[in-house]
């Protein structure tokens, strides 16, 4: 798994790619955490079109992402869910809880 | 029969492993995904709550055919067994949280559950055993 960090304007993008599961979970939650908690941004985007794969323990990540960017007024996206993440936040009944968008653009327009 | 130890980095290999296996089985894509997801989540648990976390502790995973009657007809299927040498589960304590809840954690169960068509817990001498049993749509057995 890979995560990487990218800014247009107000916004931060994460571009991740690769499996989300319990062993690197950790790190997508630092990174989005640290990027809401400091306040950067008022927007985080999360692009997930490179992930096949994501476990409970990444839907906990972003669970905590969305969480803590609600208490900071920010706004929390997801973009980009691959169809195996579409039915894990299906399954969780949290597909109606985020944000969510095809594409960077229409993140970037909303 | 998969011998792994607790290492999560494993987790992708055991993934790998289930897919290949319940594509080779017939399984639909989606029950492919939602089986391999039971397993990952399983082994994980496995990983957090059996070890505390220790990479180097054994799993032992057992694939085999399942099959069932069922109303004059026969379902084929996959029997995952998953063994680890940790603490006895409090079967008890096995409860996903309610869906209801907007918060991390306990939704792992909640996958397996929902994935497979038996989960049973067990306790024997001092290994704790999963059970998965996941059947395909039915065949005839009438030799058709």
């Amino acid at each position: 798994m890979q995560i990487s960090a990218r800014r247009h304007d107000s916004t931060t993008i994460f571009d991740v790619s690769g499996d989300i599961d319990f062993a690197n979970s950790r790190e997508v939650r630092q990174s989005v955490l640290r990027e809401v908690c400091e306040g950067r941004t008022s927007r985080v985007v999360v692009n997930l079109s490179q992930v096949r794969y994501i476990d409970s323990s990444g839907v906990a990540s972003l669970i905590e992402g969305l969480k803590a960017s609600r208490d900071l007024g920010s706004r929390f996206i997801l973009i980009g869910l691959s169809t195996s993440a579409r039915e894990v936040l299906q399954l969780s009944r949290l597909i109606k809880v985020f944000e969510i968008y095809d594409n960077e653009e229409q993140a970037l327009a909303s | 029969m998969l011998e792994l130890y607790s290492n999560p980095r494993l987790l992708s290999v055991v993934r790998g492993a289930v897919e290949r296996l319940t594509e080779t089985l017939g399984f639909p894509a989606a029950q492919c995904r939602s089986i391999t997801r039971a397993v990952d989540e399983a082994v994980s648990n496995v990983v957090r709550h059996a070890y505390g976390n220790r990479p180097d502790q054994p799993i032992a995973m057992y694939f085999r055919r399942a099959q069932r009657g069922r109303q004059g007809e026969i379902e084929h299927g996959l029997e995952i067994l998953l063994c680890d040498r940790g603490p006895a589960v409090d079967v008890g304590k096995l409860q996903g949280r309610p869906l209801e809840e907007i918060r991390p954690g306990g939704l792992g169960l909640h996958f397996i559950r929902q994935a497979m068509d038996t989960v049973e817990f067990t306790r024997k001498g001092p290994t704790n055993r999963l059970r998965l049993v996941k059947y395909l749509a039915r065949a005839s057995s009438n030799g058709r």
